[in-house]
Protein backbone atom coordinates (compact mmCIF):
# COMPACT_ATOMS: atom_id res chain seq x y z
CA UNK A 1 0.00 0.00 0.00
CA UNK A 2 2.90 2.33 0.57
CA UNK A 3 0.98 4.04 3.39
CA UNK A 4 3.94 3.78 5.76
CA UNK A 5 6.26 5.85 3.63
CA UNK A 6 3.48 8.29 2.69
CA UNK A 7 2.73 9.09 6.31
CA UNK A 8 6.34 10.09 6.86
CA UNK A 9 5.87 13.21 4.75
CA UNK A 10 2.81 15.06 3.45
CA UNK A 11 0.44 12.58 1.83
CA UNK A 12 0.28 12.69 -1.93
CA UNK A 13 -2.70 14.63 -3.23
CA UNK A 14 -3.72 11.71 -5.39
CA UNK A 15 -2.77 8.05 -5.36
CA UNK A 16 -4.15 5.86 -8.10
CA UNK A 17 -3.30 2.21 -7.49
CA UNK A 18 -3.89 -0.55 -10.01
CA UNK A 19 -7.15 0.88 -11.35
CA UNK A 20 -8.88 -1.21 -13.99
CA UNK A 21 -12.22 -0.50 -15.62
CA UNK A 22 -14.12 -2.86 -17.87
CA UNK A 23 -17.28 -1.72 -19.62
CA UNK A 24 -19.37 -4.26 -21.44
CA UNK A 25 -16.56 -6.80 -21.45
CA UNK A 26 -14.11 -4.30 -22.98
CA UNK A 27 -11.12 -3.21 -20.92
CA UNK A 28 -11.04 0.59 -20.86
CA UNK A 29 -8.34 0.92 -18.19
CA UNK A 30 -5.82 -1.78 -17.34
CA UNK A 31 -3.92 -1.61 -14.05
CA UNK A 32 -3.29 2.15 -14.04
CA UNK A 33 -1.12 3.46 -11.19
CA UNK A 34 0.40 6.87 -10.52
CA UNK A 35 0.65 9.51 -7.82
CA UNK A 36 0.42 13.29 -7.85
CA UNK A 37 2.15 15.43 -5.25
CA UNK A 38 0.92 18.72 -3.82
CA UNK A 39 0.97 21.59 -6.29
CA UNK A 40 2.22 19.45 -9.17
CA UNK A 41 1.18 20.07 -12.75
CA UNK A 42 0.48 16.74 -14.44
CA UNK A 43 -0.53 16.17 -18.03
CA UNK A 44 -2.76 13.17 -18.76
CA UNK A 45 -1.74 12.55 -22.33
CA UNK A 46 -3.00 10.04 -24.81
CA UNK A 47 -4.76 9.62 -28.13
CA UNK A 48 -8.55 9.86 -28.36
CA UNK A 49 -10.22 6.82 -26.87
CA UNK A 50 -7.27 5.93 -24.63
CA UNK A 51 -9.45 6.14 -21.51
CA UNK A 52 -8.57 9.64 -20.27
CA UNK A 53 -12.15 10.68 -19.48
CA UNK A 54 -12.90 7.34 -17.83
CA UNK A 55 -9.82 7.71 -15.60
CA UNK A 56 -10.88 11.22 -14.55
CA UNK A 57 -14.39 9.97 -13.79
CA UNK A 58 -12.99 7.18 -11.64
CA UNK A 59 -10.94 9.71 -9.69
CA UNK A 60 -14.09 11.83 -9.25
CA UNK A 61 -16.12 8.85 -8.08
CA UNK A 62 -18.54 9.12 -11.01
CA UNK A 63 -17.36 5.82 -12.45
CA UNK A 64 -16.82 2.62 -10.49
CA UNK A 65 -13.48 0.88 -10.99
CA UNK A 66 -13.49 -2.88 -11.54
CA UNK A 67 -10.29 -3.11 -9.53
CA UNK A 68 -7.80 -0.85 -7.79
CA UNK A 69 -7.88 2.03 -5.33
CA UNK A 70 -8.02 5.81 -5.48
CA UNK A 71 -6.90 7.84 -2.47
CA UNK A 72 -7.23 11.61 -2.20
CA UNK A 73 -4.97 13.27 0.39
CA UNK A 74 -4.26 9.82 1.82
CA UNK A 75 -7.96 9.08 2.39
CA UNK A 76 -10.08 6.68 0.36
CA UNK A 77 -12.08 8.79 -2.05
CA UNK A 78 -15.59 9.69 -0.89
CA UNK A 79 -18.62 10.43 -3.06
CA UNK A 80 -18.49 14.19 -2.76
CA UNK A 81 -14.97 15.30 -2.23
CA UNK A 82 -14.48 19.03 -1.72
CA UNK A 83 -10.74 18.50 -2.23
CA UNK A 84 -11.31 17.92 -5.95
CA UNK A 85 -12.34 20.58 -8.45
CA UNK A 86 -13.50 19.49 -11.89
CA UNK A 87 -13.85 21.08 -15.31
CA UNK A 88 -15.70 18.60 -17.54
CA UNK A 89 -15.17 18.21 -21.24
CA UNK A 90 -17.40 20.34 -23.47
CA UNK A 91 -19.82 22.07 -21.12
CA UNK A 92 -22.37 23.46 -23.55
CA UNK A 93 -23.56 26.81 -22.24
CA UNK A 94 -26.55 28.06 -24.20
CA UNK A 95 -26.67 31.72 -25.10
CA UNK A 96 -30.14 31.97 -23.54
CA UNK A 97 -28.95 30.59 -20.20
CA UNK A 98 -29.93 33.32 -17.70
CA UNK A 99 -26.67 33.24 -15.84
CA UNK A 100 -23.76 35.65 -15.57
CA UNK A 101 -20.19 34.49 -15.20
CA UNK A 102 -20.29 35.46 -11.52
CA UNK A 103 -23.45 33.39 -10.92
CA UNK A 104 -21.84 30.26 -12.32
CA UNK A 105 -18.74 30.80 -10.20
CA UNK A 106 -20.91 31.27 -7.10
CA UNK A 107 -22.55 27.89 -7.77
CA UNK A 108 -19.08 26.36 -7.49
CA UNK A 109 -19.07 27.41 -3.85
CA UNK A 110 -22.49 26.18 -2.72
CA UNK A 111 -24.22 24.55 -5.71
CA UNK A 112 -24.58 21.29 -3.80
CA UNK A 113 -26.42 22.91 -0.88
CA UNK A 114 -30.17 22.80 -0.64
CA UNK A 115 -32.33 25.88 -0.48
CA UNK A 116 -31.79 29.30 -2.02
CA UNK A 117 -28.67 31.37 -1.40
CA UNK A 118 -28.96 34.41 0.82
CA UNK A 119 -27.28 37.51 -0.49
CA UNK A 120 -23.98 37.69 1.32
CA UNK A 121 -21.15 40.16 1.04
CA UNK A 122 -18.66 37.44 1.88
CA UNK A 123 -20.00 35.23 -0.91
CA UNK A 124 -19.88 37.92 -3.58
CA UNK A 125 -16.44 39.03 -2.42
CA UNK A 126 -15.10 35.48 -2.75
CA UNK A 127 -16.59 35.28 -6.25
CA UNK A 128 -15.03 38.61 -7.20
CA UNK A 129 -11.62 37.48 -5.97
CA UNK A 130 -11.82 34.21 -7.88
CA UNK A 131 -12.90 35.94 -11.10
CA UNK A 132 -9.92 38.25 -10.69
CA UNK A 133 -7.58 35.28 -10.17
CA UNK A 134 -8.53 33.86 -13.57
CA UNK A 135 -8.53 37.28 -15.33
CA UNK A 136 -12.27 37.20 -15.82
CA UNK A 137 -13.16 40.57 -14.22
CA UNK A 138 -13.94 42.04 -17.65
CA UNK A 139 -16.82 39.70 -18.37
CA UNK A 140 -18.02 38.97 -14.85
CA UNK A 141 -21.48 40.34 -15.66
CA UNK A 142 -21.82 38.91 -19.17
CA UNK A 143 -24.06 35.94 -19.87
CA UNK A 144 -21.88 32.84 -19.82
CA UNK A 145 -23.47 31.57 -23.05
CA UNK A 146 -22.25 34.65 -24.93
CA UNK A 147 -18.60 34.27 -23.90
CA UNK A 148 -15.93 32.83 -26.18
CA UNK A 149 -14.58 29.33 -25.59
CA UNK A 150 -11.49 30.60 -23.78
CA UNK A 151 -13.52 32.95 -21.61
CA UNK A 152 -15.91 30.12 -20.71
CA UNK A 153 -12.94 27.96 -19.72
CA UNK A 154 -11.77 30.68 -17.33
CA UNK A 155 -15.22 30.88 -15.75
CA UNK A 156 -15.40 27.09 -15.40
CA UNK A 157 -11.92 27.03 -13.84
CA UNK A 158 -13.02 29.70 -11.37
CA UNK A 159 -16.16 27.63 -10.67
CA UNK A 160 -13.96 24.61 -9.90
CA UNK A 161 -11.42 26.53 -7.82
CA UNK A 162 -13.69 28.56 -5.57
CA UNK A 163 -14.27 25.66 -3.20
CA UNK A 164 -10.49 25.71 -2.62
CA UNK A 165 -9.72 22.17 -3.82
CA UNK A 166 -6.23 20.63 -3.49
CA UNK A 167 -6.57 18.89 -6.84
CA UNK A 168 -8.01 20.33 -10.04
CA UNK A 169 -9.07 17.92 -12.80
CA UNK A 170 -9.60 19.27 -16.31
CA UNK A 171 -10.91 17.11 -19.14
CA UNK A 172 -9.56 18.27 -22.52
CA UNK A 173 -9.79 21.97 -21.67
CA UNK A 174 -7.79 22.84 -24.77
CA UNK A 175 -9.97 21.02 -27.33
CA UNK A 176 -12.04 23.62 -29.22
CA UNK A 177 -9.69 26.46 -28.24
CA UNK A 178 -7.51 28.32 -30.71
CA UNK A 179 -3.76 28.14 -30.10
CA UNK A 180 -3.47 31.49 -28.35
CA UNK A 181 -6.43 30.95 -26.00
CA UNK A 182 -5.03 27.51 -25.25
CA UNK A 183 -1.64 28.97 -24.33
CA UNK A 184 -3.33 31.53 -22.09
CA UNK A 185 -5.28 28.84 -20.26
CA UNK A 186 -2.12 26.76 -19.76
CA UNK A 187 -0.11 29.62 -18.32
CA UNK A 188 -3.07 30.57 -16.12
CA UNK A 189 -3.25 27.02 -14.77
CA UNK A 190 0.51 26.86 -14.21
CA UNK A 191 0.32 30.13 -12.29
CA UNK A 192 -2.60 28.91 -10.19
CA UNK A 193 -0.91 25.59 -9.43
CA UNK A 194 1.99 27.52 -7.91
CA UNK A 195 0.23 30.46 -6.28
CA UNK A 196 -2.72 28.56 -4.81
CA UNK A 197 -0.83 25.32 -4.26
CA UNK A 198 -3.33 23.29 -6.24
CA UNK A 199 -2.25 20.14 -8.03
CA UNK A 200 -3.45 20.13 -11.64
CA UNK A 201 -4.29 17.03 -13.65
CA UNK A 202 -5.13 18.04 -17.19
CA UNK A 203 -6.05 15.66 -20.00
CA UNK A 204 -5.04 16.43 -23.56
CA UNK A 205 -4.33 14.55 -26.76
CA UNK A 206 -1.69 17.10 -27.73
CA UNK A 207 1.26 17.35 -25.32
CA UNK A 208 3.47 19.97 -26.90
CA UNK A 209 1.82 23.11 -25.45
CA UNK A 210 2.10 21.48 -22.01
CA UNK A 211 5.78 20.49 -22.15
CA UNK A 212 7.10 23.75 -20.64
CA UNK A 213 4.80 23.58 -17.58
CA UNK A 214 4.35 19.86 -16.88
CA UNK A 215 6.06 18.50 -13.76
CA UNK A 216 5.17 15.03 -14.84
CA UNK A 217 3.18 13.19 -17.45
CA UNK A 218 0.78 10.29 -17.24
CA UNK A 219 0.75 8.79 -20.71
CA UNK A 220 -2.27 6.65 -21.48
CA UNK A 221 -2.47 4.33 -24.48
CA UNK A 222 -4.66 1.29 -25.01
CA UNK A 223 -5.85 1.56 -21.38
CA UNK A 224 -2.32 1.26 -19.95
CA UNK A 225 -0.39 4.09 -18.33
CA UNK A 226 3.21 5.17 -17.83
CA UNK A 227 4.01 8.07 -15.54
CA UNK A 228 6.99 10.16 -14.56
CA UNK A 229 8.89 13.21 -15.77
CA UNK A 230 8.10 13.92 -19.41
CA UNK A 231 11.64 13.23 -20.71
CA UNK A 232 11.61 9.79 -19.11
CA UNK A 233 8.12 8.76 -20.24
CA UNK A 234 8.10 10.13 -23.77
CA UNK A 235 10.61 7.55 -24.98
CA UNK A 236 10.24 5.14 -27.87
CA UNK A 237 10.71 2.03 -25.74
CA UNK A 238 8.30 3.12 -22.98
CA UNK A 239 5.55 4.16 -25.36
CA UNK A 240 6.03 1.15 -27.65
CA UNK A 241 5.31 -1.06 -24.64
CA UNK A 242 2.14 0.90 -23.87
CA UNK A 243 0.82 0.89 -27.40
CA UNK A 244 1.76 -2.75 -27.82
CA UNK A 245 3.48 -2.02 -31.11
CA UNK A 246 6.52 -0.05 -32.19
CA UNK A 247 6.30 3.73 -32.07
CA UNK A 248 8.98 6.34 -32.67
CA UNK A 249 9.41 9.54 -30.72
CA UNK A 250 10.67 12.29 -32.97
CA UNK A 251 11.95 15.72 -32.01
CA UNK A 252 11.18 18.23 -34.74
CA UNK A 253 11.84 21.95 -34.26
CA UNK A 254 11.50 21.62 -30.49
CA UNK A 255 8.31 19.63 -30.79
CA UNK A 256 7.82 16.05 -29.74
CA UNK A 257 5.98 13.75 -32.09
CA UNK A 258 4.82 10.23 -31.36
CA UNK A 259 4.74 8.33 -34.61
CA UNK A 260 3.75 4.74 -35.27
CA UNK A 261 6.64 3.31 -37.26
CA UNK A 262 6.51 0.06 -39.16
CA UNK A 263 9.18 -2.57 -38.56
CA UNK A 264 10.56 -2.46 -42.07
CA UNK A 265 10.65 1.31 -42.14
CA UNK A 266 8.17 1.50 -45.00
CA UNK A 267 7.07 4.85 -43.74
CA UNK A 268 5.34 6.31 -40.73
CA UNK A 269 1.72 6.35 -39.69
CA UNK A 270 0.57 9.28 -37.63
CA UNK A 271 -1.17 7.76 -34.63
CA UNK A 272 -1.84 10.70 -32.43
CA UNK A 273 -3.33 14.03 -33.35
CA UNK A 274 -0.28 15.89 -32.15
CA UNK A 275 1.75 14.45 -34.97
CA UNK A 276 -0.24 16.71 -37.27
CA UNK A 277 1.22 19.76 -35.57
CA UNK A 278 4.59 19.20 -37.21
CA UNK A 279 4.39 21.84 -39.96
CA UNK B 1 -62.60 58.95 -18.62
CA UNK B 2 -65.44 56.95 -17.15
CA UNK B 3 -66.40 55.94 -20.66
CA UNK B 4 -62.92 54.61 -21.36
CA UNK B 5 -63.02 52.72 -18.07
CA UNK B 6 -66.29 51.01 -18.88
CA UNK B 7 -65.06 50.35 -22.40
CA UNK B 8 -62.04 48.51 -21.06
CA UNK B 9 -63.83 46.85 -18.17
CA UNK B 10 -67.32 45.95 -19.33
CA UNK B 11 -70.05 46.23 -16.64
CA UNK B 12 -70.00 43.64 -13.91
CA UNK B 13 -66.37 42.56 -14.44
CA UNK B 14 -65.21 43.23 -10.89
CA UNK B 15 -68.36 42.07 -9.14
CA UNK B 16 -68.59 38.78 -11.07
CA UNK B 17 -67.84 35.82 -8.83
CA UNK B 18 -66.66 33.56 -11.70
CA UNK B 19 -64.26 36.30 -12.79
CA UNK B 20 -62.83 36.61 -9.30
CA UNK B 21 -62.34 32.86 -8.90
CA UNK B 22 -60.84 32.70 -12.38
CA UNK B 23 -58.45 35.56 -11.61
CA UNK B 24 -57.22 33.87 -8.42
CA UNK B 25 -56.83 30.33 -9.79
CA UNK B 26 -55.51 31.56 -13.13
CA UNK B 27 -53.03 33.91 -11.48
CA UNK B 28 -51.76 31.25 -9.09
CA UNK B 29 -51.46 28.67 -11.88
CA UNK B 30 -49.60 31.18 -14.04
CA UNK B 31 -47.10 31.99 -11.30
CA UNK B 32 -46.36 28.33 -10.52
CA UNK B 33 -46.05 27.55 -14.22
CA UNK B 34 -43.65 30.46 -14.68
CA UNK B 35 -41.42 29.25 -11.85
CA UNK B 36 -41.19 25.67 -13.11
CA UNK B 37 -41.23 26.88 -16.72
CA UNK B 38 -37.96 28.79 -16.34
CA UNK B 39 -36.24 25.52 -15.41
CA UNK B 40 -38.13 23.61 -18.11
CA UNK B 41 -36.77 25.95 -20.76
CA UNK B 42 -33.26 25.92 -19.28
CA UNK B 43 -33.26 22.13 -19.21
CA UNK B 44 -34.72 21.88 -22.70
CA UNK B 45 -37.67 19.82 -21.51
CA UNK B 46 -40.55 21.67 -23.17
CA UNK B 47 -41.59 18.51 -24.96
CA UNK B 48 -41.61 16.65 -21.64
CA UNK B 49 -43.78 19.42 -20.18
CA UNK B 50 -46.18 18.98 -23.05
CA UNK B 51 -46.33 15.22 -22.53
CA UNK B 52 -47.26 15.84 -18.90
CA UNK B 53 -50.07 18.05 -20.19
CA UNK B 54 -51.41 15.11 -22.16
CA UNK B 55 -51.10 12.91 -19.09
CA UNK B 56 -53.08 15.53 -17.19
CA UNK B 57 -55.73 15.39 -19.90
CA UNK B 58 -56.10 11.65 -19.34
CA UNK B 59 -56.27 12.21 -15.57
CA UNK B 60 -58.80 15.03 -15.86
CA UNK B 61 -61.08 13.15 -18.20
CA UNK B 62 -60.83 10.04 -16.05
CA UNK B 63 -61.77 12.05 -12.97
CA UNK B 64 -64.72 13.55 -14.81
CA UNK B 65 -65.87 10.10 -15.86
CA UNK B 66 -66.00 8.79 -12.30
CA UNK B 67 -67.36 12.04 -10.92
CA UNK B 68 -64.27 13.41 -9.18
CA UNK B 69 -62.90 16.95 -9.29
CA UNK B 70 -60.85 17.23 -12.51
CA UNK B 71 -58.00 18.93 -10.58
CA UNK B 72 -57.49 15.70 -8.65
CA UNK B 73 -57.14 13.79 -11.91
CA UNK B 74 -54.92 16.42 -13.55
CA UNK B 75 -52.41 16.42 -10.71
CA UNK B 76 -52.73 12.79 -9.64
CA UNK B 77 -52.09 11.19 -13.00
CA UNK B 78 -49.53 13.91 -13.84
CA UNK B 79 -47.42 12.87 -10.85
CA UNK B 80 -47.63 9.21 -11.90
CA UNK B 81 -46.70 10.20 -15.45
CA UNK B 82 -43.70 12.18 -14.19
CA UNK B 83 -42.53 9.13 -12.26
CA UNK B 84 -42.90 6.90 -15.29
CA UNK B 85 -41.01 9.35 -17.51
CA UNK B 86 -38.21 9.54 -14.95
CA UNK B 87 -38.01 5.75 -14.80
CA UNK B 88 -37.83 5.40 -18.58
CA UNK B 89 -35.09 7.98 -18.55
CA UNK B 90 -35.68 11.71 -18.89
CA UNK B 91 -32.07 12.37 -17.95
CA UNK B 92 -30.40 11.39 -21.18
CA UNK B 93 -31.52 13.28 -24.24
CA UNK B 94 -32.33 10.19 -26.28
CA UNK B 95 -34.01 8.45 -23.38
CA UNK B 96 -35.94 11.63 -22.72
CA UNK B 97 -37.21 11.82 -26.25
CA UNK B 98 -38.28 8.21 -26.02
CA UNK B 99 -39.92 8.54 -22.59
CA UNK B 100 -41.81 11.60 -23.74
CA UNK B 101 -43.09 10.01 -26.91
CA UNK B 102 -44.22 6.80 -25.25
CA UNK B 103 -45.95 8.49 -22.31
CA UNK B 104 -47.56 11.11 -24.54
CA UNK B 105 -49.02 8.53 -26.89
CA UNK B 106 -50.42 6.38 -24.09
CA UNK B 107 -51.92 9.43 -22.39
CA UNK B 108 -53.72 10.70 -25.46
CA UNK B 109 -55.12 7.22 -26.03
CA UNK B 110 -56.48 7.13 -22.49
CA UNK B 111 -57.97 10.60 -22.90
CA UNK B 112 -59.75 9.46 -26.05
CA UNK B 113 -61.23 6.51 -24.17
CA UNK B 114 -62.30 8.47 -21.09
CA UNK B 115 -63.76 11.37 -23.03
CA UNK B 116 -65.70 8.96 -25.27
CA UNK B 117 -67.14 7.13 -22.26
CA UNK B 118 -68.03 10.44 -20.61
CA UNK B 119 -69.85 11.72 -23.68
CA UNK B 120 -71.68 8.39 -24.12
CA UNK B 121 -72.85 8.43 -20.52
CA UNK B 122 -74.19 11.89 -21.23
CA UNK B 123 -73.33 13.09 -17.74
CA UNK B 124 -71.45 16.16 -18.84
CA UNK B 125 -71.79 18.03 -22.08
CA UNK B 126 -68.72 19.75 -23.41
CA UNK B 127 -66.38 17.57 -21.37
CA UNK B 128 -63.72 17.28 -24.09
CA UNK B 129 -63.50 21.05 -24.50
CA UNK B 130 -63.41 21.59 -20.74
CA UNK B 131 -60.58 19.11 -20.17
CA UNK B 132 -58.49 19.82 -23.25
CA UNK B 133 -58.98 23.57 -23.62
CA UNK B 134 -60.07 24.67 -20.17
CA UNK B 135 -63.08 26.51 -18.84
CA UNK B 136 -61.73 28.82 -16.18
CA UNK B 137 -65.09 30.56 -15.59
CA UNK B 138 -66.70 27.32 -14.43
CA UNK B 139 -64.23 26.78 -11.54
CA UNK B 140 -65.95 27.09 -8.18
CA UNK B 141 -64.45 28.90 -5.21
CA UNK B 142 -64.38 25.58 -3.33
CA UNK B 143 -61.42 24.60 -5.51
CA UNK B 144 -59.28 27.57 -4.43
CA UNK B 145 -57.81 26.03 -1.24
CA UNK B 146 -56.63 22.96 -3.16
CA UNK B 147 -55.12 25.19 -5.84
CA UNK B 148 -53.24 27.24 -3.25
CA UNK B 149 -51.96 24.21 -1.34
CA UNK B 150 -50.70 22.52 -4.51
CA UNK B 151 -49.00 25.75 -5.61
CA UNK B 152 -47.20 26.11 -2.31
CA UNK B 153 -46.01 22.49 -2.54
CA UNK B 154 -44.70 22.96 -6.09
CA UNK B 155 -42.94 26.27 -5.43
CA UNK B 156 -41.51 25.06 -2.12
CA UNK B 157 -40.08 21.96 -3.83
CA UNK B 158 -38.32 24.11 -6.42
CA UNK B 159 -37.02 26.47 -3.73
CA UNK B 160 -35.75 23.55 -1.65
CA UNK B 161 -33.51 22.25 -4.43
CA UNK B 162 -32.85 25.65 -5.99
CA UNK B 163 -29.05 25.55 -6.21
CA UNK B 164 -28.58 21.85 -7.06
CA UNK B 165 -31.37 22.14 -9.64
CA UNK B 166 -29.77 25.21 -11.17
CA UNK B 167 -26.35 23.58 -11.32
CA UNK B 168 -27.63 20.32 -12.79
CA UNK B 169 -29.66 22.30 -15.33
CA UNK B 170 -26.47 24.07 -16.44
CA UNK B 171 -24.45 20.86 -16.60
CA UNK B 172 -25.27 17.47 -15.04
CA UNK B 173 -21.53 16.70 -15.09
CA UNK B 174 -20.62 19.75 -13.03
CA UNK B 175 -23.41 18.98 -10.58
CA UNK B 176 -22.50 15.31 -10.22
CA UNK B 177 -18.86 16.24 -9.56
CA UNK B 178 -20.04 18.53 -6.74
CA UNK B 179 -21.86 15.59 -5.20
CA UNK B 180 -25.34 16.74 -6.23
CA UNK B 181 -27.78 13.79 -6.37
CA UNK B 182 -28.63 14.75 -9.95
CA UNK B 183 -31.24 12.04 -10.41
CA UNK B 184 -33.10 12.82 -7.18
CA UNK B 185 -33.10 16.55 -7.90
CA UNK B 186 -34.37 15.86 -11.41
CA UNK B 187 -37.17 13.68 -10.07
CA UNK B 188 -38.24 16.34 -7.58
CA UNK B 189 -38.30 18.89 -10.38
CA UNK B 190 -40.41 16.54 -12.53
CA UNK B 191 -42.93 16.18 -9.68
CA UNK B 192 -43.14 19.97 -9.25
CA UNK B 193 -43.59 20.20 -13.01
CA UNK B 194 -46.44 17.69 -12.88
CA UNK B 195 -48.22 19.72 -10.20
CA UNK B 196 -47.79 22.97 -12.10
CA UNK B 197 -49.01 21.39 -15.34
CA UNK B 198 -52.03 20.07 -13.45
CA UNK B 199 -52.80 23.57 -12.17
CA UNK B 200 -52.49 25.18 -15.57
CA UNK B 201 -54.61 22.38 -17.05
CA UNK B 202 -57.34 23.60 -14.75
CA UNK B 203 -56.82 27.18 -15.90
CA UNK B 204 -56.28 26.91 -19.66
CA UNK B 205 -56.86 23.23 -20.38
CA UNK B 206 -54.50 20.29 -20.50
CA UNK B 207 -53.46 20.77 -24.12
CA UNK B 208 -52.79 24.49 -23.68
CA UNK B 209 -50.93 24.11 -20.38
CA UNK B 210 -47.69 24.03 -22.39
CA UNK B 211 -48.31 27.62 -23.47
CA UNK B 212 -48.54 28.83 -19.88
CA UNK B 213 -45.49 26.77 -18.93
CA UNK B 214 -43.15 27.71 -21.77
CA UNK B 215 -44.35 31.06 -23.13
CA UNK B 216 -43.74 33.42 -20.19
CA UNK B 217 -40.51 31.61 -19.23
CA UNK B 218 -39.07 31.68 -22.75
CA UNK B 219 -39.96 35.36 -23.07
CA UNK B 220 -38.35 36.15 -19.72
CA UNK B 221 -35.15 34.29 -20.65
CA UNK B 222 -34.86 36.51 -23.71
CA UNK B 223 -35.08 39.65 -21.64
CA UNK B 224 -33.04 38.96 -18.50
CA UNK B 225 -29.52 37.98 -17.50
CA UNK B 226 -30.04 36.24 -14.16
CA UNK B 227 -32.33 33.45 -13.05
CA UNK B 228 -33.85 35.62 -10.31
CA UNK B 229 -34.92 38.28 -12.78
CA UNK B 230 -36.07 35.66 -15.29
CA UNK B 231 -38.33 34.22 -12.60
CA UNK B 232 -39.75 37.60 -11.62
CA UNK B 233 -40.41 38.61 -15.23
CA UNK B 234 -41.90 35.20 -16.10
CA UNK B 235 -44.29 35.40 -13.14
CA UNK B 236 -45.39 38.91 -14.09
CA UNK B 237 -45.84 37.97 -17.74
CA UNK B 238 -47.73 34.78 -16.92
CA UNK B 239 -50.10 36.38 -14.42
CA UNK B 240 -50.47 39.48 -16.60
CA UNK B 241 -51.33 37.43 -19.69
CA UNK B 242 -53.81 35.36 -17.71
CA UNK B 243 -55.60 38.37 -16.28
CA UNK B 244 -55.60 40.20 -19.59
CA UNK B 245 -56.98 37.08 -21.26
CA UNK B 246 -59.74 36.82 -18.68
CA UNK B 247 -60.63 40.49 -19.23
CA UNK B 248 -60.68 40.14 -23.02
CA UNK B 249 -62.81 37.01 -22.83
CA UNK B 250 -65.23 38.74 -20.48
CA UNK B 251 -65.41 41.76 -22.75
CA UNK B 252 -65.81 39.62 -25.88
CA UNK B 253 -69.32 38.84 -24.70
CA UNK B 254 -70.22 42.43 -25.55
CA UNK B 255 -68.33 42.59 -28.87
CA UNK B 256 -70.95 40.84 -30.97
CA UNK B 257 -74.65 41.60 -31.06
CA UNK B 258 -75.37 37.94 -30.45
CA UNK B 259 -73.50 38.16 -27.11
CA UNK B 260 -71.36 35.17 -27.87
CA UNK B 261 -68.33 35.19 -25.56
CA UNK B 262 -65.06 33.75 -26.89
CA UNK B 263 -62.94 31.20 -24.97
CA UNK B 264 -60.63 32.54 -22.26
CA UNK B 265 -57.90 30.05 -23.08
CA UNK B 266 -57.60 31.44 -26.57
CA UNK B 267 -57.07 34.97 -25.28
CA UNK B 268 -54.53 33.93 -22.63
CA UNK B 269 -52.48 31.97 -25.12
CA UNK B 270 -52.77 34.74 -27.73
CA UNK B 271 -51.43 37.33 -25.26
CA UNK B 272 -48.54 35.02 -24.28
CA UNK B 273 -47.67 34.42 -27.91
CA UNK B 274 -47.78 38.12 -28.73
CA UNK B 275 -45.52 38.82 -25.77
CA UNK B 276 -43.00 36.28 -27.00
CA UNK B 277 -43.01 37.82 -30.48
CA UNK B 278 -42.52 41.34 -29.16
CA UNK B 279 -39.69 40.24 -26.87
CA UNK B 280 -37.88 39.18 -30.05
CA UNK B 281 -37.23 42.80 -31.00
CA UNK B 282 -34.95 43.73 -28.08
CA UNK B 283 -33.42 40.24 -28.17
CA UNK B 284 -32.66 40.52 -31.88
CA UNK B 285 -31.13 43.96 -31.39
CA UNK B 286 -28.95 42.62 -28.59
CA UNK B 287 -27.88 39.75 -30.85
CA UNK B 288 -27.03 42.19 -33.64
CA UNK B 289 -24.98 44.20 -31.16
CA UNK B 290 -23.10 41.08 -30.18
CA UNK B 291 -22.37 40.28 -33.81
CA UNK B 292 -21.01 43.80 -34.23
CA UNK B 293 -18.72 43.15 -31.31
CA UNK B 294 -17.48 40.12 -33.28
CA UNK B 295 -18.42 37.61 -30.66
CA UNK B 296 -19.92 34.68 -32.55
CA UNK B 297 -23.14 33.61 -30.80
CA UNK B 298 -22.94 29.86 -30.30
CA UNK B 299 -26.04 28.57 -32.07
CA UNK B 300 -27.12 25.41 -30.36
CA UNK B 301 -30.75 24.37 -30.01
CA UNK B 302 -31.88 24.28 -26.41
CA UNK B 303 -32.76 20.60 -26.47
CA UNK B 304 -29.16 19.63 -27.22
CA UNK B 305 -27.82 21.31 -24.14
CA UNK B 306 -27.58 18.23 -21.95
CA UNK B 307 -26.27 16.17 -24.83
CA UNK B 308 -22.57 16.45 -24.02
Amino acid sequence: MGLAEASATLPDVLQVGGVSVALGGRKILDDVSFTIGAGEFTGLIGPNGAGKTTLLRVILGLQRATAGTVAVLGQPRSRRNPSIGYVPQKVLLDSDLPMRARDLVALGMDGHRFGMPLPSRQRSEAVREMLHAVDADRFADARVGNLSGGEQQRVLIAHALISRPRLLLLDEPLANLDLRSGQEIISLLARIATSQHVAVLLSAHEMNPLLPVMDRVVYLAAGRAASGPADQVIQADVLSKLYGHHVDVLHVHGRVLVVAGTEDGEGADLTADHALEAG
Amino acid sequence: MHQLWTWVFEPGFFSSAPVRVAAVTGGVAAVVSAVTGVFTVMRGQSFGGHALGDVSAAGGSGALLVGLNPLLGFVGLGIIGAGVMDTIGVRRVRGRDLATGIVLGAAIGLSALFLYLTSVSGATTGAPAQILFGSIFTITSATIPAVVILSVIAVASIAAVWRPLLLSSVSPDLAAARGVPVRLVGLLYMLALAVSVGLSSLAVGAILSTALLIGPAATALRLTRTVGWALAVACLLGAGATWLGILLAYDSYYWSAAHQGLPVSFFIVAVIFAGYLFSGFPAARAAAGRRDAAVPPPASPAHEKIAA
